[in-house]
């Protein structure tokens, strides 16, 4: 089972934090801020699994955005690196070309991608279809709702 | 402004996270969101009914700011709102808020569950999985009270679409998760389990992770779940590749539900079916085989995906370890996989052989690879495969590799990651200590050790290559000499100082013949370290000059001069201080005799498991140490109790495995042990209840020296033999008339006055055996109930009555409620002698066998001499103390019958047996036995000194007891007295 997702940037910026077991917010603070410091100090080349405390650490560097992982001792690494491909494919199918903008301005979408596609720390589904089926539903949803509006309303000037 | 995507519509949103980007500051940061915090609180405050969609797109501006780090006070209210709104963005925005940061304790849990509660029932698809995934994300315990009726409802029922029983099943896991006692299981049991046979793939893929859970839970409810596993598994692995569509992933069929298939099969042994198991064997023949065909595709995606399934498959052959040739053929693979152009693979593949290792079915095989391995510890440049690597070399070290692995280790030791030190050492020492052959090379691989990485060493680690000196006398004489010369260097660790001033104090005589090491360069040697040593160093090396006073005394009046000097005596250290001035005034006062009998040499340490291995387990989680012959000698004979006592393990034809063992127990130290791996330690217990076993080991006594021992090593270090030794009880005479009450006292209890282990107790259905050990005036027995018969004995339960609870006290724990048919149960029973006492305690049992309840009583053998402490002494001490308890009370004569044969030999062991020392060259009439000894008692100590004079033609003895108390005396003699 995958206890947390983390998506970070190079410099150290957290983008997208998933845990899948309860834990506290001061945990998960210090969790992040020593996992990116031994994720970041690691070279190009070495091996994308490595022993944290008593997890697996499986991560991924695509352009300037670092996927990473933490699995139970007795899960297999490389379909975790795998599951973060995928996850990878959905953003860029999704999004068309993704880049760490996207995720930074679209936060909410990533999460609902990642939703449909893991949940409870397994994954859902596997197929690339089964999984943007779903979440261009709901944007088909979002699209009917909603009115253009102004600027200004948008801005609060209305 | 970025490109926004489809979609989107909260343009606010962007606009706000653009601000926060264009921040120069962190202060800007935190200005920009204060302002905006303050913005929404107004909204929300407002008497302006808010829209959904501000009230989303604040929720969602909440929710960033929260994602940023700040902490989120508000607006909880208005997610919860968003719950109930018809327009799927906006429950979809709350739904989100609420996963990320409702924690289980809120109070609008009530409201947010009557939500989900809606759109479970609401036979939408896309708002039920909305509300799945929100139970999912938060797991909570009221959620999970919430809806554990509903969960399971919809995965199993028939009409529910694919997407929501697949968001079901994975909602399901995460409650089990979270709260198995809540989710009932059974009705749905075996529908459950068909979820395996659906027809998409992505039902199965959420259905095996749950069953996979579950099944590890109750294996037995869900056994049906292996056919079925293997019967899919096999439909995949034999697709072609294009068959399953869209689960295939870069031609590679279904591997995410290979794996997990694979995975949900190492829950249980291999299918016993055989057209099931040849099956499944074919299955991993192909995993296997497609290994060895060229790629389909040259990307990475598509081996990896391969790979996981080959790996998988192998974690289920090792987990199955029936298979010999499928074992072999994993051990190849993963052989190939070590050279590997891949880091990820080369670094998979020494994980999978650790495991591959502990097999006797491939640890051959596994070994072949040495080489290899080496190699990588030397070229890796990951330092995670180094570390992988020193973990295959420890995995498949034995016997035959020892030696080269061990200096590999060591030569790696001089470079190797500052992070992995630690472990290495500690690995080393398990290595060299379990394979030495000779203990020359384990004691010079430790001081190596110490040498490269002495702030590595830790404490276990050197307490041990001293237990191990101080038990085998053959190497003592090596190790004096070894480190002697390792001292010589002009830097050396303080940890070698430690051994060095340890090892030289105990046996530097044995080196100092020699003119090179004579005693006062051996001192002046240690001395020349002393000042760079830390306290706990300093005061060890003080206890090593006050033994080199009783070893050598020519080196008296300079080691004197040392520790009456200022630095000492005045030392701000209390404990140094008090070490220089207790040690200076013994070498003072103290007579030649008292000197030699106080600062003797340390009795051998009793066997216990490594102190070592424990912290190697304690800081990788015990079964990541794959420690080889334990592995497989778990195995072989299901070892369930840890082996410090080395009980219960052997199935012999004895039920209990006891045997006639030992008929000695206290007093002897235990033999040194046999083979190679002398495991010894006194570190591993807590010290209060602790080191059982042998009774020989002085422990401080308190009125003496205070205990301010630095290590637990040092108190034995400590040189307060002296007050076990010639402390006796005060004259302290119990008025209370002495009444004898033997009559009560159960043959049996008799039989082992003498001896600790053995069985109490037997009848047709049960037997009782016991081991115990006894420590100063505690005691712990360890008592096995073993069921002879073939049927559960139920509401089993064992208790003990003290009839004099005033002066003994035995704690039990409470036992098992049941005994399997054939099965062995044990109790551990804590017993503590507060004063000196008759009546031993009794056991009662009951338990419930066919139809009839059981009652059985037996006496326990805890006797009053159980909490001897020999002791030595010279023949004049012997009988000054013997004048000194000539009052008429406090001797007690009997003369009786032989009852045995009067054998000498067997005379010695039931003295020793009884707990006393047996003094020789006491008694001028050399036929006849004196002993002596202390009982301890929480409340008292009695000196105890007694003689035994055979008269071999009238088949008669005598036997006379002189302790400070009376009703002692006549206790020890009643009992001694039926042993002859």
């Amino acid at each position: 089972m995958m206890r947390f997702m983390l998506l970070f940037s190079r410099q150290g910026k957290l983008r997208l934090q998933k845990w899948y077991t309860a834990t506290a917010e001061r945990d998960k603070k210090k969790m992040v801020r020593e996992l990116m410091q031994v994720v970041l100090a690691r070279k190009p080349k070495m091996c994308s699994f490595l022993e944290w405390r008593d997890l697996k650490i499986v991560y991924k560097r695509y352009a300037s955005l670092y996927f990473c992982c933490a699995v139970e001792e007795q899960d297999n690494e490389l379909i975790t690196l795998e599951v973060i491909h995928r996850f990878v494919e959905l953003l860029d199918k999704y999004f068309g070309s993704v880049c760490e903008l996207d995720i930074i301005f679209n936060f909410e979408k990533a999460y609902f991608i990642l939703d449909e596609f893991l949940m409870g720390g397994e994954i859902q589904d596997t197929s690339k279809k089964g999984v943007l089926k779903a979440i261009e539903q709901a944007d088909l949803l979002q699209e009917e709702d909603e009115s253009p509006r102004s600027v200004l309303e948008e801005m609060g000037l209305a | 402004m970025p490109a926004v995507s489809k979609g989107d519509g909260m343009r606010g949103l962007a606009v706000f996270i653009s601000d926060i980007r264009n921040c120069k500051s962190k202060e800007a940061e935190i200005k920009r969101i204060n302002k905006e915090l303050a913005n929404i609180r107004s909204k929300f405050k407002g008497d302006k009914a808010l829209d959904g969609y501000s009230k989303k797109k604040y929720v969602c501006k909440l929710l960033f700011i929260f994602l940023l780090g700040h902490d989120i006070d508000f607006g909880h209210m208005e997610a919860v709102n968003l719950l109930s709104s018809n327009k799927y963005t906006e429950k979809q925005i709350g739904y989100l808020f609420i996963s990320v940061l409702v924690n289980s304790n809120s109070d609008l849990i009530r409201l947010i569950n009557n939500a989900i509660k809606n759109d479970l029932s609401s036979r939408n698809p896309t708002f039920m999985n909305l509300a799945l995934h929100c139970i999912a994300n938060v797991g909570s315990r009221e959620m999970a009270e919430a809806f554990a009726a509903d969960v399971p409802r919809i995965l199993v029922a028939g009409d529910t679409m694919d997407s929501v029983k697949q968001s079901a099943a994975l909602c399901l896991l995460r409650l089990n998760r979270t709260s198995p006692d809540l989710i009932p299981m059974g009705e749905w049991t075996s529908r459950v389990v068909h979820l395996l046979n659906d027809q998409h793939l992505g039902v199965v893929t959420a259905a095996t992770s749950l069953i996979i859970t579950l099944a590890q839970k109750n294996p037995d409810d869900f056994k049906t779940s292996v056919s079925l596993a293997v019967a899919r598994l096999s439909r995949i692995v034999t697709s072609a590749s294009t068959d399953l569509q869209d689960y295939t992933y870069y031609f590679v069929a279904a591997p995410w539900l290979s794996v997990k298939l694979l995975r949900l099969l190492q829950c249980y042994p291999p299918p016993e079916d055989a057209a099931i198991r040849g099956r499944l064997t074919e299955c991993l023949e192909t995993i296997l085989n497609k290994a060895q065909e060229p790629p389909k595709s040259k990307k990475v995606q598509h081996s990896n995906a391969k790979n996981a399934v080959l790996f998988e498959a192998i974690s289920l052959i090792i987990h199955h370890d029936s298979e010999p040739t499928l074992l072999v053929r994993a051990c190849n693979q993963l052989g190939q996989f070590l050279q590997h152009r891949e880091t990820n693979l080369r670094y998979l593949a020494l994980e999978s052989m650790c495991t591959l290792a502990s097999s006797e079915f491939s640890h051959e095989a596994v070994k072949t690879h040495i080489e290899t391995v080496i190699n990588a510890l030397k070229t890796e440049r990951d330092v995670s495969v180094r570390q992988r690597a020193v973990d295959l070399l420890y995995a498949m070290c034995d016997r035959s590799n020892a030696k080269q692995i061990v200096a590999e280790m060591l030569s790696y030791l001089e470079t190797a990651d500052y992070s992995i030190r630690e472990e290495i050492v500690l690995k080393v020492a398990i290595l060299a200590e379990k394979y030495a052959v000779e203990y020359t090379w384990y004691v010079d691989t430790i001081l190596n050790l110490i040498r490269i990485a002495g702030d590595y060493v830790s404490e276990e680690v050197w307490y041990r290559v001293i237990q191990i000196v101080i038990n085998r006398d053959d190497v003592q004489g090596y190790a004096a000499k070894t480190v002697f010369e390792a001292l010589q260097a002009p830097a050396c660790h303080e940890n070698l100082v430690k051994v060095g001033g340890y090892i030289l104090g105990e046996f530097g005589n044995l080196i100092a013949g020699d003119p090179r090491s004579s005693p006062l360069i051996q001192f002046n040697l240690l001395h020349s370290k002393f000042h760079l040593c830390s306290v706990p160093t300093r005061a060890l090396l003080l206890s090593a000059y006050v033994k080199f006073i009783n070893l050598f005394p020519e080196v008296k009046g300079t080691i004197q001069e040392v520790l009456r000097s200022d630095s000492q005596l005045r030392n701000a250290d209390v404990e140094l201080q008090q070490r220089a001035v207790e040690y200076l005034r013994l070498s003072c006062i103290a007579s030649t005799d008292i000197l030699a009998t106080v600062l003797e040499e340390m009795p051998p340490f009793p066997e216990r498991e490594s102190s070592i291995l424990a912290k190697l387990k304690k800081k990788k989680g015990s079964g990541t140490v794959s420690d080889v012959e334990d592995t497989r000698k778990e195995r072989n004979t299901n070892l369930g109790v840890s082996s410090v006592f080395q009980v219960t393990s052997s199935p012999s034809s004895d039920l209990l495995g006891l045997g006639n063992s030992s008929a000695v127990n206290s007093g002897s130290p235990p033999a040194a042990s046999n083979a190679a791996s002398l495991l010894v330690d006194v570190f591993s217990e807590s010290l209060p209840v602790a080191p059982l076993g042998t009774a020989s080991a002085p422990i401080i006594e308190e009125n003496f020296s205070r205990c301010f021992s630095t290590s637990m090593l040092d108190r034995y270090f400590w040189p307060s033999h002296i007050s076990g030794r010639l402390l006796r009880g005060s004259p302290n005479i119990s008025k209370n008339a002495f009444q004898t009450r033997s009559r009560l006292t159960a043959l049996s209890a008799f039989r082992f006055v003498c001896k600790n282990n053995g069985v109490l107790y037997e009848n047709q259905l049960l037997q009782i055996g016991l081991k115990s050990e006894f420590r100063q005036n505690l005691g712990r027995m360890y008592v096995f109930y073993g069921n002879k018969t073939s049927t559960q004995f139920l509401n089993f339960s064992a208790s003990v009555v003290c009839h004099e609870p005033l002066n003994l006290n035995v704690h039990t724990k409470t036992a098992d409620p049941v005994v399997d048919g054939g099965a062995q149960l044990q109790q551990i029973l804590n017993i503590e002698c507060l004063s000196d006492f008759v009546e031993a305690p009794v056991l009662n049992i009951n338990f419930r066998y066919g139809g009839s309840v059981q009652n059985i009583a037996v006496r326990l053998p805890v006797t009053l001499n159980k909490f001897f402490q020999p002791t030595e002494m010279m023949s004049q001490d012997f009988f000054q103390r013997w004048k000194q308890l000539s009052d008429p009370q406090q001797e007690v004569q009997k003369i009786f019958k032989a009852k045995h044969s009067m054998d000498t030999e067997i005379t010695k062991a039931k003295i020793i047996g009884f707990g006393t020392a047996l003094l020789d060259g006491v008694d001028p009439n050399p036929s006849n036995f004196v002993g002596a000894g202390v009982i301890h008692t929480k409340t008292i100590q009695v000196g105890c000194l007694l003689r035994l004079e055979p008269n071999t033609q009238a088949q008669m003895y005598r036997l006379t007891l002189r302790t400070s108390r009376g009703s002692v005396s006549q206790r020890l003699c009643d009992l001694l007295s039926e042993q002859f």
